[in-house]
């Protein structure tokens, strides 16, 4: 065995130029393979953290079906009531024109009540959020965040100013900060927000009722999310004759759970296409071997004559197949190191670590040791098969 | 040590049968120096190729050290030329990628010796032919009669029953040839069994036997 590893790698030592071009198949192979998977397990990774920073701790209801009995405000006591359920902020959002002097842009306003604020884990820069009594008195006030503050008004110190929404005059109490890292809609950048009381914005648009569609809830301290969401579960499934089509309840975990299907699937996918380059690149050398074979004919036959076996020979062409993927492999790892490392310095501003995912190194050594014994075996049977009279006396 | 009795061995070259062997039979005794000459197609070759177990014969019997070469396997006759028999050949045969040393101790190898004999007997084969210095060098580094001496070295290292040349100073000029004779002269004379094949009579007559090989069969000449 380790003779026979000593002389594939003299007879690959002695003809470098083709061996490598034998293993460039195998090189790009893994190249393709270890990148590709560690690219796609690093964006995974950076988009979950980022899904978790959005927290865990809330989830959105929607009622597409309320079979002749809305939800109203006062049904919401009977949600909080429930032990696991934390808080309950109802919203609904339409994009309205707003007016400061000549100036005029396009908010998305949204009517929602004072648990909005913790549900969402906003952040004020200046001023308050909405109150209990906003909402009771349907008062004409809003909370623009930084973005729509400076583009409305020129600055971010608004508090006490009024601008118009839809014609009607609001007064804003204050300003919120934004958050550049969240996800959600409400939060990109650059997106204009206003906050006004839901009961105001009922008066503000056409579409928006006292029927409830949707609310932001959050679980009680010391319940999981997942406890929250059974518990409202339970409560809708009562309200809409057991019927589960009526309202969807999502929360991030829901996100984290589809961002990991999609993350497996494109793994698999591209991992998939990854094995077909390193099928192809072990034909390449099944063929290189083939044509050795037959070169070394001679050698063949004067190994045979004296005194090797047919198993002897089949395990030195064999370890000579698996030793050119094996370095092959390697080589191949190496420069997905490199590749990674320089990919990790240009998007470094991006907080996403591109390491090589160990799994996959592994799986592209074992991969690669299969392919040659897989494509190695048939040459080497070749040259086992071999008479001695018959190679011996080849090519002279 | 080495007896055939009644030898056949045809070949089917498109309709033609050819009997290379034709009810060949020949004795020989351990420590002779046998040559064996004929014209080329007189199945020289054939005969060599079933005396050094490369070839199977289609009928009659051969002993080689009393054992019947009959029906044995592929590995079986692996195993046989890798311990009874030492090929020298004419075009040397030895493997470019490998040192004069290496190819020596291939042999070894094959029979699963261990590092440190293999090395000692490589040394002492080496020496023998006189080629110590040129342990480390490759065969297109050395000259014919260097290489053929490298060879001698390679079939003598197992201490084989027999070793068994096949025109192995076709390729060199006459006084290397001698030189090579020289050396086969010494190992018979130490003990060893030489069987010669050969077209050339100057070479044949310095063995103390001569068969003839005509057609197929084989007739004595000197002995």
């Amino acid at each position: 065995m380790i003779q026979a590893f000593k002389m594939a790698l003299k007879s690959i030592g002695s003809n470098k130029l083709r061996a490598f071009l034998t293993m460039l198949g195998i090189i790009i192979g893994v190249m393709a393979l270890v990148i590709l998977v560690s690219l796609v397990s690093g964006t995974t990774t950076s988009v979950e953290d980022q899904i978790d920073s959005l927290g865990t701790n809330a989830m959105t209801v929607t009622i597409s079906d309320n079979k002749g009995n809305p939800i109203s405000m006062g049904d919401l006591l009977e949600w909080t009531a429930k032990k696991e359920v934390g808080q309950v902020a109802p919203y609904q959002s339409e994009n309205l024109t707003a007016k400061y002097k000549s100036t005029s842009t396009t908010l998305s306003v949204y009517g929602t009540t004072p648990d909005y604020y913790d549900v969402q884990g906003l952040k004020l820069l200046l001023g308050r959020f909405l109150k209990t009594t906003d909402v009771d008195n349907h008062t004409e006030v809003c909370v623009i965040n930084e973005t729509a503050a400076t583009e409305l008004l020129g600055l971010t110190d608004v508090v006490g100013k009024y601008i118009s929404i839809n014609g009607i005059s609001y007064k804003i109490i204050g300003v919120l900060e934004d958050d550049e890292s969240s996800l959600t809609s409400t939060f990109k950048k650059g997106s204009k927000v206003a906050y006004v009381p839901y009961t105001s914005l009922i008066r503000l648009s056409t579409e928006v009722t006292k029927e409830l569609t949707a609310m932001y809830v959050s679980a009680a301290e010391g319940y999981s999310i997942d406890d929250a969401e059974t518990a409202v579960t339970d409560l809708l499934m009562k309200r809409f004759e057991n019927d589960d089509d009526a309202f969807t309840i999502s929360t991030t975990n829901a996100l984290e759970s589809t961002m990991n299907n999609v993350s497996s699937l494109l793994t698999v996918l591209l991992g998939g296409i990854a094995a077909i380059s390193l099928i192809v690149g072990g034909i390449g050398i099944m063929n290189i071997m083939l044509v050795t074979v037959t070169e070394r004919t001679r050698e063949i036959g004067i190994r045979k004559a004296i005194g090797a076996n047919r198993r002897v020979i089949l395990e030195q062409f064999l370890m000579e197949a698996v030793v050119l993927c094996m370095i092959g492999c390697l080589i191949g790892i190496f420069f997905s190191w490199v590749v990674l490392k320089v990919i990790s310095l240009v998007v470094s501003g991006m907080n996403m670590g591109f390491t090589m995912n160990i799994y996959v190194v592994l799986i592209a050594v074992g991969f690669c040791f299969l392919i040659g014994i897989v494509f190695g075996l048939f040459p080497a049977n070749k040259a086992a098969k071999m008479k001695p009279i018959d190679s011996l006396h080849y090519g002279g | 040590m080495i007896l055939l009795n009644d030898v056949c061995k045809n070949y089917q070259i498109g309709s033609e049968t050819i009997h290379a062997l034709d009810h060949a039979s020949l004795e020989i005794s351990k420590g002779e120096f046998v040559s064996i000459i004929g014209p080329s197609g007189s199945g020289k070759s054939t005969l060599m190729n079933i005396i050094g177990c490369l070839d199977t014969a289609d009928s009659g019997d051969y002993l080689l050290d009393d054992i019947p070469i009959e029906d044995y396997s592929e590995t079986e006759l692996a195993r046989i030329r890798n311990r009874k028999i030492g090929f020298v050949f004419q075009s040397f045969n030895l493997i470019p990628k490998l040192t004069a040393e290496e190819n020596v101790e291939l042999p070894l190898i094959y029979q699963g010796v261990k590092k440190n004999q293999r090395e000692e007997r490589v040394k002492a084969a080496l020496e023998l032919v006189n080629l110590t210095k040129r342990a480390n060098h490759y065969p297109t580094e050395l000259s014919g009669g260097q290489q053929q001496r490298v060879a001698i070295a390679r079939a003598i290292v197992t201490e084989p029953s027999l070793i068994l040349a096949d025109e192995p100073t076709g390729n060199l000029d006459s006084s290397t040839s001698q030189e090579i004779m020289d050396i086969f002269l010494d190992l018979n004379e130490k003990g060893n069994t030489i069987v010669l094949i050969t077209h050339d009579n100057e070479v044949a007559e310095q063995a103390k036997r001569i068969l003839h090989i005509r057609d197929g069969r084989v007739s004595e000449v000197k002995g």
